[in-house]
């Protein structure tokens, strides 16, 4: 490995400086993508509900944000979300909200897309048996659909993880930051980037991995 | 009607100074103050990793807050908040951080939003460069690959140089100053300008520090300085007071002696920055002058 | 504070304001340098994209093959390796790292690495679409090419990919217009594009709200663009009579 010193690679040393930014990167996917679910839900429900002063701005927020790219957000939210509370708010927490805020975009178009996936009829069936919207919804669709959407879901889930790198830009210390500071002030800063790259491969190959296994396991067969 | 409450949200954050409170008080009323520092601004404001920082403006900021709590008259909860050179002044004027220990050079142009205490320590903008270049001087550097800091005002300063004396360089931007030291390391540049302490500190840390040398003239003489609220005036008091009195105690040369001097923290380097007669200058004489009027003289 | 637009035809370096906002003579005036970052915004995204359709489409149907196991492997180990990094730490990679093994990458052009970076990430995706595209279509078809004679290649040239690649249109569409966006993640090793922008210019001008909005205006035009564009490509291409299962992809 020519000019790499590898001898860096000790968890001992570096380990005080990433955990903290695991720790983060972790808990910043979970909140948002359960935060991103429900509003992502919430969304699509608006933009299916055939009401036209729900389903317009729904439709605006989610290509609003579909069309900016994170890091634009990130900055976005950080100048912005201050004046809008009105009390001051630390990089971490923004960067939560604005993962909430702009994952929820992506996941309502998850949830469109799973809903619409479910065929007229079993629609029509519940309707035919005298259920409500909200019990169909519940009882009939959103349980098939939730089914055909989980693999896309927990994909997005992985993406999420990995864009976890982009918080940097508003100073928050995540995973990978974790690794930029262990190199500078241990004087290995490539051998961090290397060392980096492959923990996140093996953290996302291994969750990927789990996905292709609850895709075989739900598969709806028809 | 979304228009409207982006609109809102502008006219709101347009307005701005929404926050009139000394930080003082607040500090008073909530316990806690906010300190905003730099994840890796040389011996002036640098993470230990862990949530922990030190440096030289660190430690200042330190002895200003104990100020802070003893005119409150009770105990205060110091809390960090990494700020970056893009986002400290919106973050210290939102009020995320009350006050910012790190390396801002003290302009004209942010007196305008923020203000600043007494220059603690005044930056020279000198060349880093690979002690086996052959660069010694600016003008060597017409043609080579630069790197500095994207937010910085090295970079302006970089352009207005190029216009002034006809050269070209081609400018490379690292998204820190870790990141434009490391372009130099790696040879994507050639060069590396920024200000000396940042320079000094980042070669301190480098796999190697004899491979690399602060050379040429110096390119800009800067007065950098802990920042606060533009309407924060009783914290600027106890901050220059704080310092006043630590010049005089000679406490400030100390502290100089233990970041620039002495071996530091996290593997026992030594910054090896002299103490320059320029900044002895600024604690004999306190003042909160923007760069511009050092220009002049 | 008003709403000072004319920051847009400050010089950059003098600071004096140009009429007419645009700079002449080596003079460089905020919007001249807002459209050359737009201009490297796109320069970056169109060639990453090229990168992406053409290394996503060989490695999405080396995944298909059916009797050559290695190339099979071959294509799902680019995929899975070039999707399971960040693409951030993945510019880094190739910025910082394998020059330190390959010192010769070290004269490469940081434009060249970042579109290559961003390419091969994307190609990723496009691979995921391909091989799901490919195995989209009836078992039938594959054995109407092998009951005609045609060798595999043929298959693929004359039967499969046509139908194939018209599916995972819609989809490539959302993998263009995220192209744009995760193009912003170049200035981390010094491309002048539009987020760098963003950031030195807000920090020059003290003005960051007129500098973001500015930004974002052109990031939802490009989008916006990129998005009609393929929707035409779409509508001219559809096969007739012929819906695959409904396409749900994740990304950004």
């Amino acid at each position: 490995m020519g000019n790499l010193d590898l001898t860096f690679f000790d968890w001992s040393v570096i380990g005080p400086f990433v955990w903290k930014g695991l720790i983060f990167s972790l808990w910043l996917t979970v909140v948002a993508t359960i935060g991103g679910v429900i509003l992502g839900t919430a969304l699509a429900l608006m933009r299916l509900s055939g009401k036209k002063w729900l389903e317009v701005p729904a439709a605006a927020y989610v290509n609003t944000m579909r069309s900016i790219p994170l890091v634009m957000v990130l900055l976005w939210f950080f100048l912005l979300i201050p004046f809008a509370i009105g009390r001051p708010i630390g990089a971490e927490m923004s960067a939560v909200v604005t993962f909430i805020a702009f994952e929820a975009a992506y996941f309502s178009e998850i949830v469109r897309a799973g809903i619409q996936s479910i065929p007229r009829g079993q629609i029509f069936a519940g309707q035919a048996l005298g259920m409500t919207y909200g019990q169909n919804m519940k009882l009939v669709i959103l349980p098939q659909a939730f089914r055909n959407m989980l693999p896309v879901f927990l994909t997005q889930t992985i993406i999420l993880f990995q864009d976890t790198s982009l918080v940097y830009a508003i100073g928050a210390y995540d995973m990978l930051k974790g690794f930029e500071t262990a190199g500078k002030n241990l004087g290995r800063p490539v051998e961090a980037y290397l060392l980096a790259a492959v923990v996140y491969f093996f953290m996302c190959y291994a969750l990927s991995w789990i996905v292709k296994r609850i895709q075989q396991k739900v598969q709806i067969i028809r | 009607m979304k228009k409207q409450i982006v609109l809102a949200a502008m006219t709101a954050f347009v307005a701005g100074g929404a926050i009139a409170q000394s930080a003082v008080d607040k500090a008073k009323s909530s316990g806690s103050i906010t300190m905003g520092v730099r994840e890796s601004s040389g011996a002036l404001s640098y993470t230990l990793g862990d949530g922990k920082f030190a440096g030289f403006h660190v430690e200042v900021c330190q002895r200003i807050l104990a100020e802070v709590e003893k005119q409150v008259g009770k105990k205060l909860e110091v809390k960090y908040q990494p700020v970056t050179s893009q986002n400290r002044i919106p973050l210290l004027q939102n009020g995320t951080v009350d006050i910012e220990c790190g390396s801002t050079t003290n302009n004209a142009t942010r007196q305008k939003d923020v203000a600043f205490l007494n220059t603690t320590y005044v930056e020279e903008v000198r060349i880093a460069t690979k002690a086996n270049s052959g660069i010694t001087n600016i003008a060597q550097l017409n043609g080579k690959n630069v790197a500095t800091t994207t937010g910085t005002t090295s970079v302006q300063h970089l352009r207005k140089h190029e216009r002034a004396t006809g050269m070209d360089f081609k400018e490379v931007f690292g998204k820190d100053h870790a990141d434009s030291f490391l372009m130099l390391e790696t040879g994507r540049a050639d060069a590396f300008v920024m200000d000396g302490s940042i320079l000094a500190g980042n070669i301190a840390l480098a796999k190697n520090p004899a491979e690399f040398r602060i050379v040429g003239e110096v390119l800009n003489v800067e007065p950098i300085a802990i920042m606060v609220r533009k309407d924060d005036a009783a914290l600027k008091k106890i901050g220059n007071d704080t310092i006043a009195a630590m010049v005089k105690s000679g406490d400030m040369a100390k502290l100089w002696d233990k970041w620039f001097m002495q071996p530091i923290p996290p593997k026992n380097t030594k910054v090896g920055l002299a103490l320059s007669e320029s900044t002895k200058n600024a604690w004999a004489n306190p003042n909160d002058k923007p760069m511009e009027d050092y220009a002049k003289k | 504070m008003a709403w000072d637009w004319q920051l847009f035809c400050k010089e950059t370096a003098t600071g004096e304001i140009i009429a007419g906002c645009f700079g002449k003579g080596g003079d460089q005036t905020y919007l001249n340098w807002i459209l050359s970052a737009w201009g490297w915004t796109l320069t970056v995204a169109l060639a990453a994209l090229v990168v992406a359709l053409l290394m996503g489409l060989i490695m999405g149907t080396l995944r298909t093959l059916p009797n050559s196991p290695w190339l099979v492997r071959l294509g799902t180990a680019w995929t899975e390796l070039f999707r399971n990094i960040p693409l951030l730490v993945q510019i880094f990679l190739w910025y910082f790292v394998v020059p330190a093994i390959f010192p010769a990458l070290n004269d490469v052009p940081s434009v060249i690495l970042v579109i290559l970076a961003l390419g091969f990430f994307t190609s990723a995706r496009v691979s995921e679409q391909v091989r799901s595209g490919i195995q989209a279509l009836p078992r039938g078809q594959r054995y109407a090419g092998m009951a005609v004679g045609f060798t595999t290649p043929q298959t693929y040239r004359y039967v499969l990919l046509p139908m194939a690649l018209r599916i995972v249109i819609p989809p490539l569409t959302s993998e263009s217009m995220n192209i744009i966006k995760n193009s912003s993640v170049a200035f981390a090793v010094s491309i002048a594009e539009l987020t760098m922008f963003a950031r030195q210019a807000g920090e020059e001008t003290s003005a960051p709200v007129q500098m973001y909005l500015a930004v974002t205006v052109l990031y939802a035009i490009s989008a916006f663009t990129v998005n009609r564009i393929m929707r035409v490509i779409e509508q001219k291409t559809q096969v007739p009579g012929f819906v695959a299962a409904g396409g749900m992809g994740a990304g950004h």
